[in-house]
């Protein structure tokens, strides 16, 4: 070692591993920086939709239709609507995001330069994204508040189903994104998988109206059992089977974070 | 662990491990053979010049020092780690400076800092004065707060030199560091690579400007076709490969053939340059040399000579 070397911090002091808190720190900090620049349009959209949801569905139909599944017409849309913004607001940015800051920006090329390895980056994005879903998911219903949904101590809940509803859709972004070749791509996952799932999910109206197969269909659908354990949460109705709901949250988020990871992964590193 | 003597810049002969040793590696992306049975081995504390034409296979070996490709075959160490195993350990003792300009256009140039003052682990505490001092060596620090788009290609460039540097890296690597950039930003940069070396950092900079190589390393190694094909000091490449001197003879384009073809029956090397045709080894020419103009021989001689190739 030469006298330079001397006067610099021990590197070998610093040890490094796989998931480190600190890479994951790293990561998401600069989303944060990023955040602190557009977080007065994300608060704008995130309330001013459910807000459109409410009045058109809400007060539109609500003269036709004064209860749904036993609850007001404004209380099952404002739930409906919270799944509704957590998949897009987590799926959307896992794929666009992923896209740009890997392919345009070359920020993720940037990054892996560093100490940082392709799982911590990937899943501190995710982390990122599925965190702002849980909290922005809220806002439907704090916008239902003002068109007379009732306050409910099971709503403390739905942050961590956004969270974990949030997780699996920006996994399943970063994955298609990992395969996509352009970035118009996205438009048939946005029309033929997004666009099917937010409606069949129970979101505007149950799934139980629906025909024998597109039912069946509504089970296998995670956003499904997000609507579920939500309803059950904010009518403060939560049973057994909302473990089974959370169950397949749970593994629909572990099983997109793993394929997130191996999809994008190969094509981080050549 | 390559156990190469090497002279450090206090003048002792240390057996330290060297900064990069790469043994037979090969990088093929589907058909292309990228690096093809690459050895290189570059000792500490010096600058270290890879010195090729476009293609020559110099990002790929860059890009398979950090991990972010990995070798097809052969052995990677840097640092004394072995890679792609300890990878994120040498990359944690590295700075790298890409060609390609891939910083967050939406940050200010400190927002930028202080994430890779994280991502380099520069612990909390130390965090504030490594990005000033960042800012300091890019000479942004009046620009601190003013978001990336809004800076120029020159600035963009040393604030990219100024986050691989941020937590005082034993090595750094620049691809291509002053490519596309005006003389002047070029000159800046240079002045911040030899303040580099001066400070015991080791540098590997591939290159595909011959006067940034003859200016800054101390050892150059020319690639071409994906493997070294030749190594050496600037002065022993231009000795051993294109001689003294030069003799630069002008004329038509007539004339230039009818040169040219002289030095082909005569055995000697020439290539042209220019408007001129240059005959290599002037010095060993003896009388017979057709008229023109002697000049001492450069490293651009010896790398058309090694490489066949003209360059900018």
């Amino acid at each position: 070692m030469s006298a330079v070397d001397a006067g610099r911090a021990g590197p070998r002091a610093t040890s490094v591993g796989r998931l480190e808190p600190a890479a994951l720190a790293g990561v998401m900090s600069r989303d944060v920086s990023i955040f602190g620049r557009y977080w007065k349009a994300t608060t704008f959209s995130s309330i001013v939709q459910p807000t459109i949801y409410l009045l058109a569905f809400g007060l539109g139909i609500r003269a036709f239709i004064p209860q749904i599944a036993g609850v007001s017409y404004v209380a099952y849309v404002s739930t409906g609507v919270v799944a509704t913004a957590v998949l897009f607001s987590s799926a959307f940015p896992g794929m666009f995001n992923t896209f740009v800051r890997w392919q345009f920006q070359r920020t993720y090329d940037a990054m892996l330069a560093a100490p940082v390895d392709v799982e911590e980056l990937i899943t501190a994005e995710v982390l990122w994204v599925s965190i702002r879903a849980g909290v922005y998911g809220v806002a439907p219903l704090i916008v239902g508040f003002f068109f007379g949904l009732e306050p409910e101590w099971g709503m403390l809940l739905v942050p961590l189903i956004g969270f974990v509803t949030g997780f699996g859709f920006c996994s399943f972004g970063v994955a298609i994104a990992a395969v996509a070749k352009t970035i118009d791509n996205f438009n048939y996952v946005t029309s033929a998988v997004l666009t099917p799932m937010f409606l069949v999910a129970g979101t505007f109206f149950p799934v139980e109206t629906l025909p024998d197969g597109v039912r069946q269909v509504a089970y296998i659908n995670p956003l499904y059992h997000c609507v579920e354990l939500i309803r059950n949460a904010c009518f403060a109705e939560l049973g057994p089977a909302d473990l089974g709901h959370a169950a397949v949250l749970i593994a629909f988020a572990l099983l997109m974070w793993r394929l997130a990871v191996s999809q994008l992964g190969k094509r981080l590193i050549d | 662990m390559s156990g190469a003597a090497t002279q450090d810049p206090q003048g002792e002969i240390s057996t330290a491990p060297a900064a990069i040793a790469l043994r037979g590696v090969h990088k093929r992306f589907g058909e292309i053979l990228a690096v093809d049975g690459l050895d290189l081995e570059v000792p500490n504390g010096v600058c270290f010049g890879l010195l090729g034409p476009n293609g020559a296979g110099k990002s790929t070996t860059m890009r398979m020092l950090t991990a972010q490709a990995l070798a097809d075959e052969g052995s990677i160490e840097v640092l004394g780690y072995e890679l792609p195993r300890e990878s994120k350990q040498a990359r944690l003792e590295m700075g790298v400076v890409p060609q390609l300009d891939n910083l967050d256009v939406e940050l200010t140039c400190r927002q930028i800092l202080t994430v890779f003052a994280r991502l380099y682990r520069v612990p909390r505490g130390a965090r504030d004065e490594a990005v000033e001092r960042a800012l300091q060596i890019a000479n942004l620090r009046p620009r601190a707060d003013t978001i990336v788009r809004e800076l120029s290609g020159g600035m963009r460039r040393r604030l990219l030199v100024a986050r691989g540097l941020i937590h005082r890296p034993r090595l750094v690597l620049l691809d291509e560091p002053t490519v596309g950039l005006d003389p002047q930003i070029r000159q800046e940069l240079w002045s911040l690579i030899d303040g580099l070396r001066a400070d015991g950092v080791t540098v590997l900079m591939s290159t595909h400007y011959i006067e940034e190589a003859e200016r800054l390393a101390d050892t150059v190694a020319v690639m071409s076709a994906g493997k070294v094909i030749a190594e050496g000091t600037p002065a022993e490449l231009v000795a051993g490969h294109a001689g003294e001197r030069v003799l630069e003879v002008y004329g038509p384009p007539a004339r230039l053939a009818e040169v040219s073809s002289l030095a082909a029956e005569r055995g000697w090397e020439s290539r042209r340059s220019g408007p001129a045709v240059a005959i290599l080894r002037a010095e060993s020419l003896d009388g017979e040399a057709p008229e023109g103009v002697l000049r001492p021989a450069n490293l651009e001689d010896a790398f058309v000579a090694l490489t066949g190739e003209e360059i900018e």
